[in-house]
C-alpha cells in the first residue's frame, strides 16, 4: 500500500469533478463571484483556502469528540478566524508584500461556506489524517472552478492573463484590438461570473447524466 | 443515553475554557510580531514616498518598490526635509512619515487647522518634489496615497494603494497605468484657484494628453474608488495650498 489507500485517494480526486464544492455541492459561491476577475486573485485565495480548509479540517477533527454539539458552529467559526488571524498575522510579519496581496481575501476566507460546510460535513465524523485529505480535496476542487472562472473573466474582460496582455494593446489598438474586438466590461463584473460557473455546471451536468437530480 | 457533551454545565465550560485559549493565543501571536509589523509598515512608507518621487525599480510597465534593504537608506539619501504643518505653522520632524494620517484626521475632528500636515521635501535629478500624503476611503475600505507636486503644484509622480477593493476593479488604481496618468496633472485651474484632479467616467481623453484639464481617465467597474481618489486629492492637497502659495511668494 502506497503513502494513500484507494478511498484515501477518492477523498482527493472526487472534489476535483464528481463532488465539486462549487458546481455540485453550490459552496463557496459567493467567493467565487467576489475574487475572479483577475486569475492571479484566483490562484492566491485557492492557495489562501487550502491552507485555511486543510488545517482547520485536521483541528476540527482532532477536537471532534469534546464540541458540545449545541455549540459546534460557534466552536467551527472561532477556529476559522482564529487561524485566519494567526496566518495573516505571521505573513505581515515574514511576508509583508505576500499578506498585503492576500489581505482582501482574509475576510472573504472566514464567511467561505466551503470552509463551514467541510467542518460539518466530514471533520466532525472522520479522522484527522481523512479529514486532512478532505480539505485539500475540496480546495483543490474549488480551485480548478475559480481558476476557469479566472481565466475567461480576465481574458475576456482585460485582454490579459495574470497582468500580460495577451490581445494586444487596447488603446494603442493592436492585435485583436485593430481588428474591432473590445473588452466585455460586462465580465468583470460578480453578474458574469455566476454566468460562467452556471456554463461550467451545464457542461459538467451534460457530460455526466448522472449529476442530474431526477424530479 | 444523553452524551456528557450535551450537558448545559459542559457546554459553558468549553465554551469558556475555549475563549481563554484562543484568546491566549492570538494575544501571544499579536504581542510576539507587533515589532516586526510596525517595523515592516515603516519602511513600507518609506518606499511609498521614494515611489511617489520616481525613486522605484519600476520595470516597463508594473510598478516596482526599491528593496526593503535600500529603502531606509535611499529614505535619507533622497528626503531632505520631513516638515509637519500644523495650523499655518512649519516646523521639522524627521519621524513625520510616521504620522498616522486616520488617527489624526480623527482627533482633529473637522478642524484642518488641527491637523498635523506631514510634508516631504526631497530632491531628485536636480528636480524638487513636495510629497503629500493623501487618506481617504473606497468601496469597500481606506485607501491611501502619495503624491509628488512641484512648486507650482503640478503632480510629478503618484503612488495610491488600498486596504480592501475588488480586485481586478478598485484594486487597479495601485497599477502603474492609473498612477502613471497623474503625472503632469495640474492641481489649480488657469486662474490659480485650486481645483483638484478627477478622476472621469466617459473620459474623452483616454491617452490623456491633455494634462491640464484636471482629469485623469477612469477604471472601469470602479466608479466608488475613482470617487475616492478623486474626494482624497481635493480634500488632502487643498490643505497644502497655503504653503505651496507662501513658497512661490517668498
Amino acid at each position: 500500500m502506497g503513502l494513500l489507500s484507494k478511498k484515501d485517494t477518492k477523498l482527493i480526486t472526487d472534489p476535483l469533478a464528481d463532488n465539486n464544492p462549487i458546481t455540485i455541492q453550490v459552496l463557496g459561491i459567493c467567493s467565487a463571484l467576489a475574487i475572479t476577475a483577475e486569475l492571479k486573485a484566483s490562484i492566491v485565495m485557492s492557495i489562501s483556502v487550502m491552507f485555511v480548509l486543510g488545517l482547520g479540517n485536521v483541528v476540527i477533527s482532532l477536537m471532534r469528540n469534546i464540541i458540545p454539539s449545541k455549540i459546534r458552529i460557534i466552536v467551527q467559526l472561532t477556529v476559522v478566524a482564529a487561524l485566519v488571524i494567526i496566518v495573516d498575522q505571521v505573513l505581515k510579519a515574514f511576508a509583508y508584500e505576500l499578506s498585503k496581496t492576500l489581505s482582501v481575501f482574509v475576510g472573504l476566507i472566514i464567511t467561505n461556506c466551503i470552509i463551514m460546510g467541510r467542518f460539518e460535513a466530514f471533520a466532525l465524523a472522520n479522522g484527522p489524517w481523512k479529514s486532512f485529505l478532505d480539505g485539500i480535496g475540496n480546495s483543490l476542487g474549488y480551485a480548478v472552478i475559480l481558476i476557469i472562472v479566472g481565466f475567461f473573466r480576465e481574458l475576456l474582460g482585460s485582454g490579459t492573463l495574470l497582468g500580460f496582455p495577451v490581445l494586444g494593446d487596447p488603446i494603442a489598438k493592436t492585435g485583436l484590438y485593430a481588428i474591432g474586438y473590445e473588452n466585455n466590461g460586462f465580465m468583470l463584473l460578480s453578474p458574469m461570473a455566476l454566468i460562467v460557473v452556471g456554463i461550467i455546471i451545464w457542461v459538467q451536468r451534460t457530460r455526466n447524466k448522472a449529476l442530474v437530480e431526477d424530479h | 443515553m444523553e452524551n456528557r457533551t450535551d450537558k448545559n454545565s459542559y457546554t459553558i465550560i468549553f465554551a469558556i475554557a475555549m475563549v481563554i485559549v484562543v484568546g491566549a493565543l492570538l494575544a501571544f501571536t499579536a504581542s510576539s510580531l507587533s515589532p516586526k509589523i510596525s517595523e515592516n509598515q515603516r519602511i513600507e512608507k518609506q518606499q511609498n514616498i521614494l515611489y511617489a518621487m520616481g525613486v522605484n525599480d519600476n520595470d516597463e510597465s508594473s510598478a516596482i518598490f526599491v528593496s526593503t534593504q535600500d529603502a531606509p537608506e535611499l529614505f535619507n539619501k533622497y528626503i531632505s526635509k520631513q516638515l509637519v504643518i500644523k495650523n499655518g505653522e512649519v516646523s521639522e520632524d524627521d519621524q513625520a512619515y510616521l504620522i498616522d494620517l486616520k488617527k489624526d484626521k480623527a482627533a482633529a475632528g473637522g478642524d484642518p487647522a488641527k491637523r498635523n500636515l506631514p510634508l516631504f521635501v526631497g530632491e531628485k535629478d536636480g528636480v524638487t518634489h513636495y510629497i503629500i500624503p493623501i487618506y481617504g476611503k473606497g468601496l469597500w475600505d481606506a485607501i491611501w496615497g502619495y503624491v509628488s507636486l512641484d512648486e507650482n503644484m503640478v503632480i510629478q509622480g503618484a503612488y495610491f494603494d488600498h486596504k480592501g477593493e475588488t480586485p481586478g476593479l478598485g484594486a487597479n488604481i495601485k497599477q502603474r497605468y492609473f498612477m502613471d496618468d497623474f503625472i503632469g496633472e495640474h492641481v489649480l485651474d488657469d486662474s490659480g484657484t485650486f481645483k483638484g484632479v478627477t478622476v472621469a467616467k466617459g473620459n474623452a481623453d483616454p491617452i490623456n494628453e491633455n494634462k491640464t484639464d484636471n482629469e485623469v481617465d477612469a477604471i472601469a467597474g470602479a466608479t466608488i474608488t475613482g470617487d475616492g481618489v478623486t474626494a482624497m486629492i481635493k480634500s488632502d492637497l487643498k490643505l497644502y495650498k497655503p504653503y505651496f502659495d507662501n513658497l512661490k511668494n517668498n
